[in-house]
């Protein structure tokens, strides 16, 4: 395996509270050494990158990677791809695949397609219960004994609550994080946009706050009860976040992140009817934006992820409402998160907190750092290399962005992935 | 929002879309211009040659009977070719996909497309993807817009009240589900007049609608007391079914325009309804059938309208002027 010397750039590690200009050394796919090389350390390749920043490898929370059942969207060959060159190392498939991840055999489907591909590492969360039906549970202990990082129904609604009780309590009985998605699907039913001013204007259907922020109380009741471990995903307002500090304050083993898009967009950017702008949870207004990035600021959100959601075009070729909802995100994650830097928001280290050691905490995982001894994912990017996001130069097979024609300063230039380079902006070199 | 996607850069109507982002020149030229159009009707041979040689389809994905007869009359007094597809029950039933309809259509040399669909923003959806060449007329999208219904409206009201500064305007009923109301509250702020009033319980009102600058009543007498217009709106069957209202009976006595609540209104006070009127829930026959009631007129005026729209969309693409 290549001996790395990752030489001249500015070393952030946000686990580590490292941020200096230093030299990282790499062997047997292990970060072996940050400052001096070790004694008789002669590294098989130097990468010299002054002026950019070194950073453990990125973690996104929830990527669909279309695979199993939806290849007509994208692969994980092509999903593993464009995490790749957006610098995210670990990422986790939610389990809204065809089949659904809900027994051993698909989760060993993904992992051995993820594994073959190699270009990031890969870990499905299994579904809480059988088919995201909402009735019964799956075999969860087995799910983790297969590989699942945690368990969750996506927004596939579990309308008992009592059956929702029983899930966290058996999740907690296996140690299982229960990942949430809070959405009280009576109220958001047909919902397509935020309730509020755009929806009255466009007479579509909006979701209220409330079906969010019931199902966050309702949800944190059970996990007091349950004392099961929670991660609340996507929260996109005010109100929720304010529900979920409190809880954290309490003491509540509660974690929760949001979503890239939430925290740049707002109902007002859907308001000419934009099927890119159609998301679930919905884009809310300005004061649930800031408040959002408040939360992010202050680790009350110690996550953001890019909730990537790739799409055929025809799938956003329709009137709003009957368009599929979701984001190609992988590759603007990074340029969003970095941009609260640019907007004040936080300051660097924390930006890539949330990206490197937020995720890794909530998934009880040992990377997202760049310790010695870790596995030697590493993100590398220039803070000063202008970039244009275009549809047609996108690797995802997912061209559904938003933020098509947005200028971005920092851009991905290397990412090593257990030593291995497997991206590289300018060719292998 | 929708103004670069239905105006050209000289001004021109490429689409009618939505009356919200129109100027309220705009809006009296189509009245100015469905004027000259309402003695067509008159003649004894009810054409005027604008339009030979062109195709308009009117392409309903929702069932409508007004509104597709009036549009088929305005396009043929115009001497359009006209061709009336009733998608609800043809393509997208087969699975075909709305720009898969637009793309057959376009490819037998359509020239015009109306549209109507159960989906706020089908027919941006359309315009945004239609060819250059073609242009589109919304006949109603989803809860969104309806604005040759609000043309309509303004135009019957114009008729009847000469200026629109002075008046009051109530607007009764299922204001969430109505994209009657939306385009008539755009059209009659646009317009200037002195005040629009919604009237409905909460359950048919969509929260921040003062934002659409309306002033908001849950009591009829309240808000109809010297209104000048007042507006009913239809009641759709399935918003009777006990979810958003307990009960037809409930809601006509409470929201039904009758003789009675009618006497706080202005002595002139004229008595309007889209239709189709579902008698004894909405209205009593007395109001719908009584002096004050306009109703009628306003389908009369429905062809004008449509003619104004549609030959002034046909210019912007022809280049032609109207006249």
């Amino acid at each position: 395996m290549t001996r790395w010397q990752i030489s001249g750039g500015r070393v952030i590690d946000p686990a580590q509270g490292i941020d200096s200009v230093t030299d990282l050394f790499v062997a047997e796919g292990r970060i072996i050494a940050l400052g001096t090389a070790p004694d008789g350390f002669a590294p098989d390749r130097v990468l010299d990158v002054p002026g950019q920043v070194v950073c453990p490898g990125l973690i996104d929370l929830s990527a669909s990677l279309r695979e199993p059942g939806q290849e007509h969207k994208a692969s994980i060959a092509s999903e593993a791809a464009a995490a790749a060159a957006s610098g995210i190392t670990t990422l986790c498939c939610p389990p809204d695949t065809d089949p659904v991840i809900d027994t051993p055999a698909v989760v060993d489907l993904v992992s051995h397609r993820a594994s073959a591909v190699g270009l990031t590492r890969v870990h499905p969360l299994g579904a809480l219960t059988q088919g995201l039906g909402g009735e019964r549970l799956t075999e969860m202990a087995a799910l983790k004994a297969a590989g699942c990082a945690g368990v969750t129904n996506l927004l596939h609604p579990i309308r008992d609550t009592q059956l929702l009780r029983h899930a966290m309590a058996y999740a907690a009985t296996f140690d299982l994080t229960v990942f949430l998605h809070p959405d009280e699907p009576w109220l958001r039913a047909t919902g397509c946009i935020h309730e509020g001013e755009v929806s009255a204007r466009l007479g579509l259907t909006g979701i209220p706050e409330v079906a969010e922020t019931i199902a966050v109380a309702r949800d944190l009741a059970l996990i007091e009860h349950t004392r099961v471990r929670a991660h609340f995903c996507r929260l996109s307002t005010a109100a929720a976040v304010r529900l979920v500090a409190a809880a954290q304050a309490a003491g509540l083993p509660v974690t929760a992140d949001t979503c890239a898009h939430q925290l740049h967009l707002t109902e007002l950017d859907a308001s000419d009817f934009d099927s890119l702008c159609h998301v679930l949870p919905p884009l809310r207004t300005q004061r649930d934006r800031d408040a959002l990035r408040s939360a992010v600021a202050d680790g009350v959100l110690g996550v953001i992820c890019s909730d990537h959601q790739p799409h055929e075009a025809e799938a956003k070729l329709a009137p709003l409402p009957e368009t599929e909802p979701g984001i190609s995100a992988l590759e603007t994650l990074l340029p969003l998160t970095l941009r609260l830097v640019d907007d004040g928001v936080l300051d660097l280290p924390s930006a890539l907190a949330r990206l490197t050691a937020g995720p890794a905490a909530v998934l009880g995982s040992a990377a997202g750092t760049l310790a010695p001894g870790q596995l030697a994912d590493i993100c590398i990017f220039d803070p000063d290399r202008p970039w244009q996001v275009d549809t047609a130069t996108l690797r995802s097979r997912g061209r559904n962005t938003p933020f098509a024609g947005w200028e971005f300063a920092q851009r991905v230039t290397h990412t090593l992935l257990g030593g291995q380079l497997v991206f590289a902006l300018d060719g292998p070199g | 929002m929708s103004t670069g996607l239905q105006v050209d850069s000289a001004g021109r109507l490429r689409h009618f879309l939505d009356v919200a982002g129109l100027k309220r020149q705009q809006l009296v030229e189509i009245m100015d211009t469905a004027e000259s159009f309402s003695e067509v009707a008159d003649r004894s041979i009810k054409k005027v040659p604008l339009l030979r040689g062109k195709t308009v389809v009117n392409l309903f994905f929702e069932a409508s009977t007004r509104t597709r007869t009036t549009f088929e009359l305005a396009a043929k007094r115009l001497s359009a070719d006209i061709l009336n597809l009733d998608v609800s029950t043809s393509a997208t039933t087969k699975g075909e996909s709305l720009l898969d309809t637009l793309r057959n259509l376009e490819a037998m040399h359509a020239d015009m497309f109306v549209v109507r669909h159960a989906e706020s923003g089908a027919a941006h959806f359309v315009a945004r993807h239609a060819a250059p060449h073609v242009g589109v007329i919304n006949a109603g999208d989803g809860c969104h817009a309806h604005p040759t219904q609000a043309m309509l409206d303004m135009f019957t009201i114009r008729r009847v009240k000469g200026e629109f500064t002075p008046l009051t305007v109530a607007i009764v009923g299922d204001i969430l589900h109505s994209r009657v109301a939306r385009s008539q509250i755009h059209a009659l702020n646009t317009l200037g007049v002195r005040a629009v009033r919604v009237i409905a319980p909460q359950t048919l009102l969509p929260p921040q609608i003062e934002q659409l600058g309306v002033e908001v009543h849950h009591d009829i007498h309240e808000g109809v007391r010297d209104a000048d217009v007042i507006i009913t709106l239809r009641l759709q069957r399935e918003r009777m079914d006990g979810r958003l209202l307990p009960s037809k009976h409930e809601y006509f006595q409470l929201y039904g325009l009758t003789e009675t609540n009618l006497a706080t209104a202005k002595a002139d006070a004229i008595v309007m309804h889209p239709g189709p009127i579902n008698r004894g829930v909405e209205l009593d026959s007395g109001t719908a059938d009584g002096p004050r009631s306009v109703i009628l007129q306003q389908v009369t005026h429905g062809i004008a309208i449509r003619m104004a729209v549609i030959s002034m969309v046909m210019a912007a693409h022809t280049g032609e002027t109207t006249e």
